[in-house]
């Protein structure tokens, strides 16, 4: 539904009567809400149960169980976990690949979705259809050949110390973003074909070439759509696991994902070290949640709801 | 759904938006940057790179103690860390990419499989230096198919029968010396209260000790090796007496064996609860670090007296070098270095659980384990390196893993599973 | 800019649309098409080539016998032999098969229910909506390896939750018994895919014209009735998507299952068989594409519905 149809209908139908909706309590509204919180509490146990153990110390867990009254509630295990696998360096490894990854996917995805929406070449559905399709592939699917590729591409060292695609930074963000612009250009096409054609085209007559329609009319509109996007990506970029398996092999440039695996010994896994590593891996993508929750929700909303 | 109207969700302003773009384009050249002064590996004739799996704390520890031992030349050693598994999932890549000059990996198959694949440098003249440090046994398991050698060992620990002196001697214990002993001593443990064999096979790869031990004993080193080399039927007969003892074992195990990790099975003979296991020295003595002279062991008993227990299971450890070493002279002056004594001995500090390789080395600073294991090493016929070591490694980690998983599981599938292994042994060996 | 203030001022351009007759004003200048070729072309380049071109390469690899060392040299090319010993001689295929069809069916008939029913309980005027939406959407924010970690503290046979709070400590063995391990991966798996669906349907419900429902109760229909007649299939093309989305995520499942226990003993995934061969020591490179190759198709299929679907809308507004 555009816009449009959407006022016109709400013109014509009667107004709803507000009083029916307001918040009054009677049973069904308990009895919703008593089911609502059942359901969330349920939902939140096994991470619960996670932070509860992370808390804990392993002599505690070992001699009681994890179905007790903890001994002592402390944050050795948070602090171990952050000196013991240098956490802040993966941190920052990770910085490295998401940010960038997410900056460039907005900026190819949005430039072919203005492309496609403003203008009717005849490529235009097949090359949508193509990137569409790019993004739902299985990653497993194209990893041989693509370790193959980059392990032939030269780079300059600025870009890259290893001297190749392979094992470089840099080689990480390209294969994310090829493999999310197909997504988001989805999204924004589909975004920018709401926008109205008459805007690009006075821009036009005023003598704007396509590069300033592009950056001055079209991209400043989007900006929902962008912080939507870039809220979601980031999420999926930060939560990847098996690109660095793949692509990177000194050990010092691997994402957070993969620093976890040395906390748990070679011959010893101490669970509770492990979950407050986890928790510690997973608080970027946590605050990032919490502080743009309207943003991931619209992001995810916008590439499916076609009005 | 409708376009959001304007001013619903907060929105970044046109300068903060081309703000985020440029830093993700210059943070893009951050790894770049920031590695300006690095330089590539190996560039330096000083500086000899090492690429080390060593990733806990305690091995790594130590490892870096060994590396600030190496004095020679005013060469010094950068090593590249890596996550224990991870470093042995990406091998291929990584000797196919740019590796480290010198690698810490195992004897056996997958040497060899590397060494006539062109990965890795013919150290045969640091072998002739090292002269009679190392026993026969050993210098065969570190040469090639092409009569070269490849390897350099560094240290090494026995797989047995384990178990804690304590609770023993508690119940009055004795060791077994055939397979029936072992079947009643197991049952008396059962009769006494205790887990008889502490089994945890959440990982895959601990049950496969236990294959070649009753293989070793069955059919004895020259069959198992024909059948790790793909050259034997595993529906034979042979093969199937092997798993006919094994169900004969399977009373005795610990149980859901396949959802508990091995750390935990070790942990139960720690506490007293589980009476013995079949594992290597370095695990089981990693779990019980603050009792070590508690632990002990014994070989896994007879089955057929024409073997007797000639085949011990001692996999070595040890380095490589690969065909792409920038630093080949260091390179290889650090491989002689890593096997002296006195660098295998700073290694063992701080693993009190394995015994080094070289035959030099002063047993004077050995615990009890230690020289045991050091007997045991030498009186043995023939030495097997494990297998996952010993045979092809995607029929190992693949086949054979996931075909004992199904024979614990369900013990009458033995024959569905035997079938099994043989075509994918088909495959993979000669297809 | 005033472009932008006449849109926030909701008037849109009040330009003549007689300009658009023009001819003069809808050609693109030279500049403006080497422009747009590039602004087309350097994004379709980087995609094609780091995912079409390596996607063709494992169907031309699937057909050789390759250990991934050395180069096109070294590679064996034997016709359609893996594709025989795939399916006769592993016996991880077809349990691998049927595991990925267990899960999607799963994953189809009760998250996607659940999501549906939690969204069209919220979807409505109430307190603490907001709040009741974030705790059940957390866990898609949560990385797959993270979901695996916390789900095995909970299913442990001695220290976990689960069996503690049943009784069955030390008894039940949720993910070392291949009859039901699975299924417990599965409820994980929902855990998170709930989540999703009930955003997608949340999503599909907000364009559900409120009128209507008012209309339909006005004419005396109770809320199934409604539920059935109105909302139901306004849903139809959320339903779709969710059905894709529910596919591709049963195909592509891999990190839940991988950090329990690597895909074995009743955990196998076709993805997990895929990257048993090529990545790790084993490297049966061909072996594992022809794997690939099968999970490709399977994909495809649901692929091209789903593009089919939505293109074909696309191309009749």
């Amino acid at each position: 539904m555009t816009a449009d149809t959407l006022a016109s209908r709400l013109v014509t139908a009667p107004a709803p009567s507000l009083t029916r909706q307001g918040n009054r309590l009677n049973a069904t509204r308990v009895a919703l809400h008593t089911f609502l919180v059942l359901t969330c509490l349920v939902w939140l146990a096994p991470l619960l149960w996670a932070v509860f153990a992370s808390f804990r110390t392993y002599q505690d867990t070992a001699t009681n169980g994890y179905f007790s009254w903890p001994r002592e509630l402390t944050f050795t295990n948070f602090v171990t976990a952050w000196t013991q696998a240098d956490l802040p360096h993966y941190f920052l490894n990770t910085l490295v690949i998401t940010l960038p990854a997410v900056a460039i996917t907005l900026f190819f995805s949005s430039m072919v979705a203005f492309v496609v929406s403003r203008f009717s070449f005849r490529f235009n559905l097949t090359l949508l259809m193509v990137f569409t399709a790019g993004n739902l592939l299985p990653q497993q699917v194209i990893a041989v050949p693509l370790y193959r590729i980059y392990l032939l591409t030269p780079l300059p060292s600025w870009l890259s110390d290893s001297g190749y695609l392979l094992d470089s930074q840099f080689g990480l963000v390209l294969i994310h973003v090829a493999f999310q612009t197909g997504f988001c250009t989805f999204v924004l096409t589909n975004y920018m074909k709401t926008i109205p054609k008459e805007l690009t085209e006075a821009a036009r007559v005023d003598g704007a070439g396509v590069l300033r329609q592009y950056w001055q009319v079209i991209l400043p509109l989007c900006r929902p759509a962008l912080a939507a996007l870039a809220t979601l990506e980031f999420t999926w970029i930060y939560n990847d696991f098996l690109w660095a398996i793949v692509l990177i092999q000194t050990g010092d440039k691997m994402p957070i994902t993969s620093a976890l695996n040395n906390l748990s010994g070679q011959y010893f896994t101490d669970n509770n070290l492990v979950a407050a590593g986890s928790l510690l891996a997973a608080l970027p993508t946590l605050v990032v949640f919490f502080a743009l929750q309207r943003q991931f929700v619209s992001g995810l909303t916008l590439g499916s709801a076609k009005g | 759904m409708a376009r959001p109207r304007p001013g619903q969700l907060p929105t970044l302003d046109r300068r903060s938006v081309l703000k985020v773009l440029l830093a993700g384009a210059g943070l893009a050249a951050v790894p770049g940057l920031a590695a300006c002064g690095s330089g590539s590996s190996g560039a330096d004739s000083k500086t000899v790179t090492f690429g080390s799996n060593y990733s806990d704390p305690v091995p790594r520890n130590a490892i870096k103690a060994v590396l600030d031992g190496f004095k020679t030349d005013g060469l010094t050693v950068t090593a590249n860390t890596k996550d224990h598994n991870t470093f042995q999932q990406q091998i291929n890549n990584y000797l196919q990419g740019h590796p480290d000059d010198v690698y810490s990996w195992f004897a056996g198959y997958r040497m060899r499989y590397f060494a006539s694949k062109g990965l890795a440098l013919d150290i045969s003249d640091t072998w002739t230096a090292l002269g009679d440090s190392f026993s026969a046994a050993q210098k065969e398991a570190s040469t090639g198919a092409d009569g070269k050698q490849y390897f350099v060992p560094f240290y090494s620990y026995p797989w047995a029968l384990f178990y804690s002196k304590s609770t023993w001697a508690k119940y009055g214990y004795q060791p077994p010396k055939t397979f029936d002993e072992l079947i009643t001593l197991g049952n008396k443990m059962k009769a006494d209260g205790l887990t008889a064999l502490a089994v945890g096979q959440a990982d895959g790869w601990p049950q496969l000790g236990t294959f070649d031990q009753l293989n070793l004993r069955t059919n004895g080193y020259d069959f198992h090796m024909s059948l790790m080399a793909g050259k034997e039927d595993w529906k034979g007969a042979k093969v199937k007496a092997v798993f006919d003892n094994w169900k004969r074992m399977l009373p005795l195990y610990q149980d859901n064996a396949l959802g508990r990790k091995w750390e935990d099975a070790a942990q139960g003979v720690l506490a007293g609860k589980s009476g013995m296991m079949v594992i290597g020295s370095q695990q089981i003595g990693q779990q019980f670090a603050q009792k070590l002279d508690d632990l002990d062991f014994c070989a896994f008993p007879t089955i057929d007296p024409q073997w007797g227990t000639d085949t011990v299971e001692a996999p070595i450890d040890g380095f490589m070098m690969s065909k792409k070493a920038v630093n080949v002279d260091g390179g290889k002056k650090l491989l002689t270095y890593l096997a002296s004594p006195q660098a295998q001995l700073t290694y063992l500090k701080s693993d009190p659980t394995s015994i080094a390789a070289n035959a030099k080395v002063d047993e004077g600073t050995y615990n009890a384990l230690q020289k045991k294991c050091v007997q045991f090493v030498s009186e043995a016929k023939h030495i097997t390196q494990f297998l996952d070591r010993d045979t092809d490694p995607g029929f190992a980690s693949d086949a054979m893993t996931n075909g004992i998983n199904k024979f614990l599981g369900d013990p009458n599938s033995v024959d569905s599973v035997l079938s099994g292994l043989a075509e994918q042994a088909k495959s993979i060996f000669t297809g | 800019m005033t472009l932008a203030e006449q849109l926030d001022a909701g008037t849109g351009t009040t330009r003549p649309p007689r300009r658009r007759a023009r001819r003069k004003s809808t050609a693109l200048s030279l500049t403006d098409r080497i422009v747009l070729l590039l602004m087309v072309g350097i994004p379709a380049v980087v995609h094609v080539a780091l995912v079409w071109v390596p996607t063709i390469g494992s169907i031309v690899l699937s057909f050789s016998e390759w250990d991934g060392i050395g180069g096109l040299s070294d590679i064996k090319w034997i016709g359609t032999k893996n594709y025989v010993d795939v399916f006769t001689a592993y016996p991880r295929f077809w349990p691998a098969v049927a595991h990925n069809l267990i899960w999607l069916v799963f994953l189809i008939v009760i998250p996607t229910a659940f999501g549906l029913l939690m969204a069209v309980l919220l979807d409505r005027k109430m307190r603490f909506s907001s709040i009741y939406q974030s705790i059940l959407y957390l866990p898609v924010v949560l990385s797959l390896a993270l979901v695996g970690f916390i789900w095995q503290l909970m299913y442990e046979p001695d220290k976990g939750l689960v069996n503690n709070l049943i009784g069955q400590v030390g008894h039940i063995n949720w993910l070392g018994d291949s009859s039901i391990n699975l299924y417990a991966v599965l409820v994980a798996a929902a855990w998170r895919h709930t989540g999703y669906v009930m955003l997608l349907f949340l999503a599909g419900l907000k364009a559900l014209d409120p009128a209507l429902k008012e209309a339909a109760s006005l004419d005396g229909a109770n809320s199934w009735q409604t539920f059935w007649r109105v909302t139901f299939p306004v849903l139809k093309p959320i339903n779709i998507i969710v059905l894709v989305v529910t596919v591709i995520e049963a195909l592509r499942a891999y990190d839940i299952v991988f950090i329990i226990n690597r895909g074995r003993n009743g955990l196998e995934l076709l993805s997990i068989l895929i990257t048993d061969n090529i990545i790790g020591e084993s490297s049966r490179i061909g072996y594992g594409s022809a794997i690939a190759v099968v999970l490709l198709v399977i994909s495809l299929g649901f692929i091209i519905t789903y593009l089919v679907q939505v293109f074909r809308k696309e191309e009749r507004s």
